[in-house]
């Protein structure tokens, strides 16, 4: 049970799951708890980890992924290679839509230590979207939130019309 | 000699922040209350410290007084200077004859100067008892054919009722031995050694080193305590994946150090004089010199980033205990060298911690 398949489990009714990996705890508890507060029509559950492969103990516990965000501290080189390292776990058809990148930490320019052309190269291989954001603002934090909150409904197909996959291509830039 | 202290008086009022200006000339003493009546402090500071300077001319001020508003700017910012500490020891047929021995702040005072003039008759010595029983000592060097350079001056604080010296040196530190050998005189004592700790707290440094003995105290968390002290999750919706890691990251900081608040160092130092291990096909340096290499830790605050780690999955193991033994032994500079032993006709080596 290393590798994460989106569709192995069936899905429960009126409930959206979200994956949050990434090194920084508190910052994952705090967005969480954000994502939590905000007004939704269904459930919604949030797993926080650190790393994949997640832990086979608890897995006929977890529900079925709707969406996993990767956590990048720009301000941090480790959170990057723990980022690729949980790439390996997760399944090709994740990438489907179902998985996005998010930089943290952008408000802090000075500390920057990883480059912005590796997170963006990360975004094409992968084919999926990278969000910027700097959890540490209560103003952006919420809207960020609202973003995630977002796109799980559309990859838990609780909008009618608009798949992951249609929802993705919206995202790409295009060249 | 009035010009250079009334600019030296000058300078040290420029080096204080403006609004505290007025609380450190109050503590000083010197102006009286009318006079600094007459200072507007809401001026720039070149204007305040030119109009405390013209006060301390009408008042001829000597360089007792000015080194006297040096000392009190350095114990309010103590910060802004490198302090080592030395410990002072007696031997054992001293301590057996005096055991009833009190502490004359003016026999200290007069044998310290005393050694010290009897070797350099060019230095400027001041005192300044606090209320912590905590001395602090400036002593500004000159050369036997030089004045003594009132800007480059050396600190020594010393707490009469404990065995340690706190020493900061600016420049001259060919100067040392005989600073060291004026206190060991001064202070009854026999010999005194550096001990291998350096920051730029010296609170911190005072925190490491009086705190030893209360450290044979060690509470133990017990198993059972420890799972309630970890919080509640606060939502039912948000699942922590790394539950059991995270407690047990959480168990292994707490012991190493003990959940309270902890000095702040900004540097461990390793020098390293070890062997090199590598295959022996290779033959690069293999156990054949010793390698040497200086390994440094650097951070504003050590031991909170060294806490850090766990929170943020940067260390899964527990940290090493050359990194955690910081403050029970004090030191921060380090020499580990092989040591090796024989056991049962092979050799062993393992790291010597001296």
């Amino acid at each position: 049970m290393a590798v994460l398949r989106p569709f192995d489990k069936l899905p429960v009714l009126n409930t959206a799951s979200l994956l949050l990996v990434g090194s920084d705890q508190r910052l994952q508890q705090e967005l969480a708890q954000a994502i939590v507060k905000e007004k939704k029509s269904s459930n919604i559950s949030i797993h926080l980890a650190t790393s994949l492969p997640l832990s086979s103990e608890r897995d006929h516990l977890r529900p079925r992924i709707d969406l996993i965000v990767f956590m990048i501290d720009i301000k941090n080189k480790y959170s990057l290679k723990n980022v690729k390292a949980s790439l390996a776990h997760v399944a090709a058809s994740f990438f489907l839509g179902k998985v996005c990148f998010l930089v943290t930490g952008v408000g802090r320019v000075n500390y920057c230590s990883v480059e912005i052309n590796s997170i963006w190269k990360l975004g094409e291989v992968y084919c999926s979207p990278v969000l910027f954001c700097e959890l540490e603002l209560e103003g952006i934090r919420v809207a960020t939130a609202q973003r995630l909150l977002r796109m799980l409904q559309i990859c838990a197909g609780h909008v009618p019309g608009v798949s992951a996959l249609s929802f993705s291509f919206l995202l790409r830039s295009s060249n | 000699m009035d010009e250079t202290v009334i600019e030296y008086i000058r300078r040290t009022v420029l080096k204080i922040p403006r609004k505290e200006i007025k609380i450190m000339l109050q503590k000083w003493g010197f102006l009286s209350r009318s006079q600094l009546q007459t200072i507007n402090f809401q001026q720039t500071k070149e204007n305040i410290s030119r109009r405390v300077a013209l006060l301390c001319q009408e008042n001829s001020a000597d360089i007792k007084e000015a080194a006297a508003l040096d000392i009190i700017y350095n114990h309010v910012y103590p910060n802004k200077r490198l302090w080592s500490v030395y410990q002072m020891n007696k031997t054992i047929y001293q301590m057996k004859e005096k055991e009833t021995e009190f502490f004359d702040i003016r026999d200290f005072k007069t044998k310290f100067k005393r050694k010290l003039h009897s070797a350099l008759e060019n230095v400027t010595i001041n005192f300044r008892e606090y209320d912590d029983s905590a001395i602090w000592i400036r002593i500004a060097w000159g050369t036997p054919y030089r004045k003594p350079n009132q800007y480059k001056t050396s600190y020594v604080v010393y707490h009469s009722q404990t065995p340690y010296a706190f020493v900061s040196v600016s420049m001259f530190r060919s100067n040392v031995p005989l600073l060291l050998e004026a206190l060991v005189a001064a202070s009854n004592y026999n010999h005194i050694c550096a001990m291998e700790l350096r920051s730029h707290s010296l609170n911190s440094l005072k925190e490491i080193v009086f705190n030893r003995y209360s450290q044979n105290f060690q509470t133990y968390y017990p198993e059972a305590l420890q799972e309630h002290s970890v919080e509640p999750e606060s939502e039912p919706q948000i699942v922590h994946e790394n539950r059991k890691t995270k407690e047990k990251i959480q168990g292994m900081n707490q012991q190493a150090f003990w959940d309270c608040s902890l000095p702040k160092l900004e540097y461990a130092q390793y020098k390293l004089e070890t062997m090199f291990e590598s295959d022996p096909k290779m033959g690069v340096l293999h156990r054949k010199q010793p390698f040497r290499c200086l390994v440094k830790f650097s951070s504003p605050d050590l031991f909170e980033s060294l806490k850090s780690l766990a929170a943020t999955s940067m260390a899964e193991t527990s940290l090493s205990p050359l990194l955690t033994c910081i403050p029970q032994k004090p030191m921060n500079n380090f020499r580990i060298t092989e040591e090796t032993s024989l056991i049962s006709g092979r050799l062993s080596t393992s790291l010597c911690l001296n």
